[in-house]
C-alpha cells in the first residue's frame, strides 16, 4: 500500500519536479544574460541603479562605426571586436579541419604512439589556462629567437600568434566530438560505398563527412564561442595591435566599465544566437536527407 | 615505452639546448624596422584620444593603442620579452620592480626637456631616484568615499571606518598593502614598516573591528557605496568621483592624518623598437594642453606644474580637495614602497586578518 501511494506519488511529481528543476537551472544560467540586456539600455553609467530607458549606448557604439571624431573607447572598441573575430573564425578553421583529421585517424587506425597522442590530445582542457598560456609564451619567444639567430627575420607576438594559440586548444573540442560521432558510426556505410566502386576519397567527401559533418559543426561552434571569450591565453600570446574584446574590457578597469560593453554584448549575443539557430536548422536538414 | 622515452628525451634536448645557447642575447634591440610607429601599452580608455590624434598629426606617425588590465599583467607579458611596445604606464611601485629586474631603458634627459613642467614634488620619487626610467603620468589618492545620507555628517578621519555607527557598512580593499597602509598611518606609523609590531598592530586593529567591516573588494566599493550595499568605502579617489558624477549624495575625503599616493608613470620597456620616437611621445604629454587635456579626460590629478598654473585644468577638479588636496594634506601622503623581507610579515598578518575577520 505505502510502496504504491509512493509510486503515484513520483508519478505525479516526477515529471513537474524536473520540469521545476529545468526552469530553476535554465533560469540561474540565463537571468545574468537577461539582466544584461536590460541594462544596456539603462541611462546610467553604472551598472547598479535603474535610471531610466535610453538608446545612447548604442548610438555611442554605432557612433565609432561611422564617425570619425567617435571616442576612441568605442573606435577602439569596435578594432578588439574585429579583432576578436578575425582570431575567433581563422582558428576555428584551423582546428576544424585538423581536429577532424586527428578525429579520423585516432578512430580508425592504430598506430605507434596513438595512445600517446590521445593522452596528448586531452592535455590542453586538462591543464590550468594560465599554465597554457605562459608556456606558450615561452615557446614562441623561444622559437622567435631561434628563427631569428637562424635567419635574421625578427618575428614578434601578434594576431597569429594568438590564432595558433587558440587553434591548439581548440582542436582537443573538436577532435573529442567529431570521435563521438564517429564512433556511432557504422563502418558497414564506408564499406558498402567502397565495394561500389568509390575511393577513398570519394567515400570520405560522399559518405563519411556527410555524417560526421553535425559533429563537426557543433565543434567548431565550441571552438569559436572559446576563442572569443578567451582572455589567459590570449594575453599571454598577443603582441602590438592584437587587442582583443575581452583585453580591451578588461583594461576598462581601471576608470570604469561603460554600458557600451553591454551594448556590444547584447549585439553579439543576438549574432550568436542566429549562428547557433541557423546551425541546428542546418542539422536538422542534414538528418532529414538520410 | 623506450622508443617514447628516446622521443620525450630528443625533444627535450631540441627544445633546452638552444635555449641556453641564446639566453644571453635576450637584450640586444631588435631592428627598428617599424620607424613611423608608436606601439602604447596600457590601460583601455585610460588617456584622451585627442592627445594620440594631435600626435599623429604633429608627427606623421600611427599610434597603437593595446590594453593590459593590471599592472602584474603588464609585468608578466614584458618580463617574457617585449613584444614592441614603446611606452608602457606602470604604477610607483612596479616601476621599482622593473628597474630592479633591468626591464626599463633609461631615458635620455635631453629628449624630454618638458620635464620641467612637472611640479617639483613630484620629481625625484623614491622609486625612481632621479627619475632615470620613468616621468610622472597621472596621480591618485587613497581615501574614503562615503554617502553622506547615511552618515549624516563629514567625514575626515579613517576612524570612521570602524566607527561602530556603521557596523557591517564598510568595505575594505582586497589589498594587502593598500588596506594595512591605511590601518598603519592611522595607528601612526608609517605605510612602509618594516616592523613586526607595528604590523601586528595594525592585523590586531582590523580583527578587533570586523563587525564593521562588510567585504574586502578588489576595486569595486564604488558600485557597493552607489547602490547603497555600504556607507564608506576605501577607495581611490578617481573610482569614486565616478559614481559622485551621478549621486549627489556621495562624497570623497582624504583622511587627515595621512593617506597613500599612487603614481603612474611613463616607461620605455627594454627592447622598445622606436627610443627616440616614444622619448619624443612622452615629451609631447609633458606639453601643458596635452597632460591637462589628458586630466580633464579622466579626472585623476595632473602632475603637471604648467597646466595647473595656466588653469588648463578644469576649474571644477582644481578647486576638489579630493583631487588636488591642500598642502597640509599633501604633505601626509606617502607613496607604498618595497619593503623586501618585511613582506613576510605583512603577508602573515594579511592572512591573519582575512581569517579572523571571516569576510
Amino acid at each position: 500500500m505505502k510502496t504504491a501511494t509512493l509510486e503515484t506519488f513520483i508519478h505525479a511529481w516526477g515529471r513537474r519536479g524536473l520540469a521545476l528543476q529545468a526552469t530553476f537551472a535554465l533560469t540561474f544560467l540565463y537571468l545574468p544574460i537577461l539582466i544584461l540586456i536590460i541594462y544596456s539600455f539603462n541611462a546610467s553609467r553604472f551598472n547598479a541603479n535603474w535610471t531610466g530607458f535610453t538608446l545612447k549606448w548604442y548610438q555611442k557604439l554605432f557612433s565609432g562605426l561611422t564617425e570619425s571624431t567617435a571616442d576612441i573607447s568605442t573606435q577602439s572598441l569596435w578594432i578588439s571586436l574585429q579583432n576578436s573575430l578575425i582570431i575567433a573564425i581563422i582558428s576555428t578553421v584551423i582546428a576544424s579541419i585538423l581536429g577532424t583529421m586527428m578525429a579520423l585517424a585516432l578512430e580508425r587506425f592504430r598506430f605507434p604512439g596513438s595512445k600517446l597522442l590521445e593522452a596528448l590530445l586531452l592535455l590542453p582542457i586538462i591543464i590550468p589556462e594560465i599554465t597554457l598560456g605562459v608556456s606558450l609564451l615561452v615557446f614562441f619567444t623561444l622559437v622567435f629567437r631561434i628563427l631569428e639567430n637562424l635567419t635574421g627575420i625578427r618575428l614578434t607576438l601578434g594576431l597569429p600568434s594568438v590564432i595558433i594559440s587558440h587553434a591548439t586548444f581548440s582542436i582537443a573540442f573538436i577532435t573529442i566530438t567529431v570521435r563521438a560521432r564517429l564512433a556511432d558510426l557504422d563502418p558497414a556505410l564506408e564499406e558498402a560505398a567502397l565495394d561500389l566502386g568509390a575511393n577513398e576519397w570519394k567515400t570520405f567527401w560522399r559518405v563519411t563527412f556527410p555524417l560526421i559533418f553535425p559533429a563537426i559543426l557543433s565543434g567548431a561552434l565550441l571552438a569559436f564561442t572559446l576563442s572569443l571569450d578567451d582572455f589567459v591565453v590570449t594575453f599571454f600570446t598577443t603582441g602590438v595591435g592584437a587587442t582583443t574584446l575581452p583585453l580591451f574590457v578588461y583594461g576598462m578597469i581601471k576608470l570604469s566599465i561603460t554600458p557600451v560593453i553591454n551594448a556590444i554584448s547584447t549585439l553579439m549575443l543576438l549574432a550568436s544566437l542566429f549562428l547557433v539557430i541557423s546551425s541546428l536548422k542546418l542539422q536538422d536538414q542534414v538528418s532529414v536527407k538520410h | 615505452m623506450k622508443r617514447i622515452l628516446t622521443l620525450i628525451l630528443l625533444f627535450c634536448l631540441g627544445v633546452f639546448l638552444p635555449f641556453g645557447c641564446t639566453q644571453n642575447q635576450s637584450n640586444t634591440p631588435p631592428s627598428p624596422t617599424t620607424a613611423n610607429v608608436l606601439n602604447l601599452y596600457n590601460w583601455s580608455t585610460y588617456i584622451d584620444p585627442e592627445v594620440l590624434k594631435a600626435f599623429e598629426q604633429k608627427y606623421q606617425v600611427k599610434i597603437n593603442y593595446d590594453n593590459y588590465d593590471s599592472a602584474e599583467s603588464l609585468y608578466a607579458k614584458l618580463k617574457a620579452g617585449n613584444p614592441g611596445y614603446d611606452v608602457a604606464f606602470p604604477p610607483d611601485y612596479m616601476v621599482k620592480i622593473m628597474i630592479n629586474e633591468q626591464m626599463l631603458e633609461e631615458l635620455e634627459s635631453a629628449n624630454i626637456s618638458n620635464l620641467k613642467n612637472i611640479e617639483p614634488k613630484f620629481l625625484n620619487p623614491p622609486y625612481d631616484p632621479g627619475n632615470k626610467y620613468s616621468i610622472p603620468y597621472q596621480w591618485v589618492t587613497l581615501g574614503i568615499g562615503y554617502n553622506l545620507k547615511k552618515t549624516g555628517e563629514e567625514i575626515n578621519s579613517w576612524s570612521a571606518l570602524v566607527d561602530p555607527k556603521y557596523q557591517g557598512k564598510v568595505s575594505l580593499l582586497d589589498d594587502m598593502r593598500h588596506t594595512m597602509g591605511a590601518v598603519l598611518m592611522y595607528l601612526g606609523y608609517s605605510p612602509n614598516t618594516k616592523n613586526p609590531e607595528e604590523i601586528q598592530k595594525a592585523r590586531d586593529f582590523l580583527i578587533q573591528n570586523k563587525d564593521n567591516i562588510a567585504a574586502f573588494v578588489p576595486d569595486t566599493g564604488q558600485q557597493l557605496l552607489n547602490q547603497g550595499e555600504v556607507s564608506l568605502t576605501m577607495e581611490y579617489s578617481g573610482d569614486i568621483f565616478q559614481v559622485m558624477a551621478e549621486n549627489p549624495d556621495l562624497r570623497y575625503v582624504i583622511p587627515q592624518e595621512g593617506s597613500i599616493i599612487g603614481m603612474d608613470n611613463m616607461v620605455i620597456p627594454k627592447g622598445a623598437p622606436n627610443k627616440k620616437l616614444a622619448e619624443t611621445f612622452i615629451n609631447f604629454v609633458l606639453e601643458p594642453e596635452n597632460s591637462a587635456k589628458i586630466s580633464n579626460f579622466i579626472d585623476f590629478a595632473s602632475p603637471n606644474k604648467i597646466a595647473i598654473d595656466q588653469k588648463l585644468i578644469e576649474a571644477e577638479n582644481l578647486k576638489n580637495p579630493g583631487i588636488y588636496p591642500p598642502p597640509a594634506i599633501f604633505d601626509k601622503l606617502q607613496y607604498l614602497q618595497d619593503v623586501g623581507e618585511a613582506t613576510q610579515f605583512y603577508d602573515q598578518a594579511w592572512t591573519e586578518v582575512k581569517v579572523g575577520v571571516g569576510k
